[in-house]
C-alpha cells in the first residue's frame, strides 16, 4: 500500500518537474529578451507608477521612507499573486488535449503554473533586495519572518488558482470575472498608497484580505517600520490570526473543491 | 480462489456509465442564472454510454473490444485508463497500466523532438534519468536522428507518429490500452505496430485493443467481447465476436456509413464533355448470397465527342485495384455522341470480393484515353458481408474435388 502511495507521488512529481520545465520553455520563446522580460514587466510598471507618484504626486510618496522600494516590494507582491491566479484560471481547460487521454493527478498542472510564478517572484526579490540597497534600507532583524509571509502567499495564490482553475471549466464566464475583480482589487489593495490615507474602517476591512496584510507585513519587516500592519491597525497582533486563519480555511476548501470536481474534468473540458 | 484472483489482470463489475447533456450547455452565468430559475425538468437528457457491464481480463491476454462507433467501447475505455469515473460499478486493475488512447500525448509543437520525448516520457512515468539511458533507442527506432533538434511542428505528420510510437513501445506496463492506435500511418507503420503487438504477447503482457479492424482482432486477440448499444451481448470466443460483429451489419440495413467511408475524400476532374450524373450499386447490401454486383452510372454529353472510352476500378481502402474494365477492353466501342444525349452504363461484375470495404472508381475518356472527360475518384463506398473472411483477396466460387485412388 504504501508502495503505491509513494509511486503515486513520485510519478507526480515526474510529472511536475517537466511540466515546470516545459512551461518555463515555452514562456518567453521567439522573444528576444526572453526570460528578462519577467523581470521588465513589473520594473516598467513600477517606473510609471514612480513617475506618476514621486514626481507628479510627492504628497503620497514623501509621508513613506523610501517609497520607491515600498512600491516595487508592493507590485512584486501583486504581481505574483495576478500571475498565479491568472495563469491557474485557464489551467485545467487549456490542457484538455491532456486530461482527455490520459490518467494522471489534475492538482499536478496548477501547482507548475504557480512554480514558474515562483521563480518569477524569487528573482523579483533579488531586484528589490539590489534596489533596497542602492536606497540605503535599514533592514532590521524582523525581515527574517519574509519566508514565512512568502509561504502563506503561495498557499493563498495557490489556492485561489485551484478554485478559479475548478470553476472555470464549468463555467466559462470566471476569467472575465476574475479579471474585473483584479483591475478593481488593483486599487484596493494599498499598492500605490499608503493604507492610512483612506478612512479608518475602510482601512480595517482592507487589511483583512491576504494580499494587503502581506503586502504590509513585507513592507514593514524589510523596507520601513513606518508601514502599518495588520496589528497596528487593529492595535492588537493578535487579529494577525485572522487572516492566517482563513487563509488555512480557504485553503481546504479550495483543494477540497478542487480534489471533488477533478474527477469529473475530463468530461467537462 | 485467490490463485483465481492473482490472475486477473483487470475486473470490471457492473459498470455503467451516464452522460448528462444537456440541451444547451451552462457554460456561461447568464444560461446558468436563467437557467436553474426553470430547469431541473428539462434541462438535459441522460444518455446511457454503458449499462452493467461487466468481465474480467485475465493476465497476459490480448483482449479486444468491439463495436459499432457510439455503442460505448471508446467510454469503456476511457473508464479502465481511469479518465473517466464510472457512475456505478467499480474497476480494479492489478499492475501499471498505460493508456495509448492517441499517440504523442502531450506533444507540443512548440518544442524540439528531444524535449517532447522528455515531457511524453515523464507523461508515461519515467524519470529524466530513466530517458536519458533509452534516449538513444528512440531515436534511433524513430529514425530520426538528424531531426531531434529540430522544433516539432516543422516535423511531418508521419515523423511525428513514429516518434510518439517510438517512446510508446519503451514504456514499461503490465497492462496497456490501445485504442485504434493502428488506423493511423502507412501500411509500412502498421506492420510495425502489428510487430510490436507480437513481442507484447510473447513477453506476455495483458493488452487491450478496441478496434473496428476485424482482421487484427481475428489474428492478435485470445478473447473479445461485443459490444451494442451499451451493453455487451457478445463476449468469449474471438471468432464468434467477430462473426456476430459482422452479422450486425448484414442484418441492419440502417447502417451504410462506417469510418472509412468519411475518411476518404472524393476527387473529381475531367474536362466534363461528358459527364456523369449519378452512380449506384446494387445489391444496396452485398452478402455472401449475392451472385452479382451492378454498377449502374448515368452519363450526359455536354459537347460532341466520338467514341468515348467508360470505366470503373474497385479497390480495397488501401488503395490496391481488385480489378477493373473499360468499354475499349471489353470491345465495346461507342459511337460518336451528341451534346445533350443521356445514358446508363450498366456493368455486372460476379461477386468474388471478399469481406471488407472497397471504393468505386469510374471515368469517361476519349477514344485514344489521353483525355480524361471526368474521372471521378472514390465515387461510392461499398461494403461486402461475408460471414468468413479469409486472408486471400478475392474469394471466387471454387469447386474442389478431392478423389481418392
Amino acid at each position: 500500500m504504501t508502495r503505491k502511495y509513494l509511486d503515486k507521488y513520485h510519478y507526480s512529481l515526474i510529472l511536475l518537474r517537466e511540466l515546470v520545465i516545459t512551461d518555463f520553455k515555452l514562456r518567453y520563446q521567439g522573444s528576444a529578451l526572453g526570460y528578462v522580460w519577467s523581470l521588465l514587466r513589473p520594473l516598467a510598471l513600477f517606473a510609471i507608477l514612480y513617475v506618476v507618484f514621486v514626481k507628479f504626486l510627492p504628497v503620497v510618496s514623501d509621508a513613506i521612507p523610501h517609497y520607491p522600494v515600498y512600491l516595487l516590494l508592493g507590485i512584486v507582491v501583486w504581481n505574483y499573486f495576478s500571475e498565479v491566479t491568472n495563469n491557474g484560471v485557464g489551467s485545467i481547460v487549456g490542457r484538455g488535449d491532456l486530461i482527455r487521454k490520459l490518467n494522471f493527478p489534475k492538482y499536478v498542472i496548477v501547482l507548475a503554473g504557480s512554480f514558474s510564478a515562483l521563480i518569477n517572484l524569487a528573482l523579483n526579490m533579488i531586484v528589490v533586495a539590489i534596489f533596497a540597497l542602492i536606497s540605503g534600507v535599514d533592514m532590521s532583524i524582523t525581515a527574517v519572518w519574509a519566508p514565512i509571509l512568502i509561504i502563506e502567499l503561495f498557499v493563498f495564490s495557490l489556492s485561489v488558482a485551484f478554485l478559479l482553475s475548478a470553476l472555470f471549466v464549468k463555467l466559462r464566464d470566471v476569467n472575465y470575472i476574475w479579471e474585473v475583480i483584479m483591475q478593481g482589487a488593483f486599487y484596493a489593495t494599498p499598492i500605490i498608497y499608503p493604507i492610512n490615507i483612506i478612512p479608518v474602517v475602510a482601512q480595517k476591512i482592507l487589511i483583512l484580505t491576504p494580499p494587503a496584510q502581506i503586502m504590509q507585513d513585507l513592507r514593514h519587516i524589510i523596507v520601513t517600520p513606518h508601514a502599518a500592519t495588520i496589528g497596528t491597525i487593529y492595535g492588537s497582533e493578535w487579529m494577525r490570526l485572522v487572516p492566517i486563519g482563513f487563509v488555512a480555511i480557504f485553503a481546504v476548501f479550495a483543494m477540497w473543491y478542487f480534489r471533488k470536481h477533478s474527477k469529473g474534468f475530463a468530461e467537462e473540458v | 480462489m485467490t490463485d483465481d484472483q492473482r490472475e486477473v489482470a483487470i475486473s470490471v463489475n457492473n459498470v455503467s456509465k451516464f452522460f448528462k447533456l444537456p440541451h444547451e450547455k451552462n457554460s456561461s452565468i447568464k444560461s446558468w442564472v436563467t437557467g436553474s430559475l426553470k430547469r431541473r425538468n428539462k434541462g438535459y437528457e441522460v444518455q446511457h454510454a454503458l449499462q452493467n457491464v461487466s468481465f474480467d481480463i485475465k493476465k497476459g491476454e490480448f483482449f479486444g473490444i468491439v463495436g459499432r462507433n457510439g455503442s460505448g467501447k471508446s467510454t469503456l475505455l476511457k473508464i479502465l485508463a481511469g479518465i473517466y469515473q464510472p457512475t456505478s460499478g467499480n474497476i480494479k486493475t492489478h499492475g501499471r497500466l498505460v493508456p495509448f488512447i492517441e499517440l504523442g500525448v502531450g506533444f507540443n509543437p512548440e518544442l524540439s523532438g528531444r524535449e517532447n520525448v522528455y515531457l511524453n516520457g515523464a507523461l508515461l512515468g519515467f524519470t529524466r534519468k530513466e530517458i536519458d539511458t533509452m534516449y538513444d533507442e528512440i531515436v534511433e527506432f524513430a529514425e530520426l536522428e538528424k531531426f531531434m533538434d529540430q522544433k516539432l511542428k516543422n516535423y511531418s505528420s508521419g515523423m511525428q507518429v513514429r516518434l510518439a510510437f517510438s517512446v510508446a513501445t519503451h514504456a514499461e506496463a503490465d497492462i496497456l490500452l490501445v485504442d485504434e492506435v493502428l488506423a493511423v500511418g502507412d501500411a509500412d507503420f502498421q506492420r510495425k505496430c502489428f510487430n510490436y503487438f507480437k513481442l507484447l504477447k510473447n513477453q506476455g503482457k495483458t493488452v487491450v485493443f478496441v478496434s473496428h479492424d476485424m482482421n487484427a482482432v481475428r489474428e492478435y486477440c485470445d478473447r473479445a467481447v461485443l459490444i451494442e448499444k451499451s451493453k455487451i451481448i457478445v463476449e468469449g470466443n474471438v471468432g464468434k465476436v467477430a462473426s456476430s460483429y459482422t452479422r450486425m451489419f448484414m442484418e441492419d440495413d440502417s447502417i451504410d456509413k462506417n469510418d472509412a467511408q468519411t475518411k476518404i475524400k472524393k476527387n473529381r476532374w475531367g474536362t466534363k464533355q461528358v459527364q456523369y450524373n449519378s452512380l449506384s450499386v446494387e445489391p444496396k447490401r452485398i452478402t455472401q448470397q449475392a451472385k452479382m454486383i451492378e454498377i449502374h452510372v448515368d452519363y450526359e454529353v455536354k459537347s460532341d465527342v466520338k467514341g468515348p472510352v467508360f470505366g470503373f476500378s474497385i479497390k480495397n481502402t488501401a488503395g490496391t485495384i481488385m480489378f477493373g474494365t473499360n468499354t475499349r477492353l471489353q470491345h465495346k466501342d461507342m459511337a460518336a455522341m451528341k451534346e445533350g444525349d443521356k445514358g446508363t452504363i450498366t456493368w455486372r461484375i460476379p461477386n468474388i470480393l471478399n469481406d471488407g470495404d472497397y471504393v468505386v472508381d469510374v471515368a469517361v475518356a476519349n477514344s485514344d484515353e489521353t483525355v480524361q472527360y471526368d474521372w471521378w475518384e472514390n465515387a461510392k463506398y461499398i461494403s461486402v458481408f461475408r460471414e468468413q473472411h479469409t486472408s486471400f483477396a478475392v474469394e471466387p466460387a471454387i469447386d474442389v474435388e478431392v478423389s481418392n485412388g
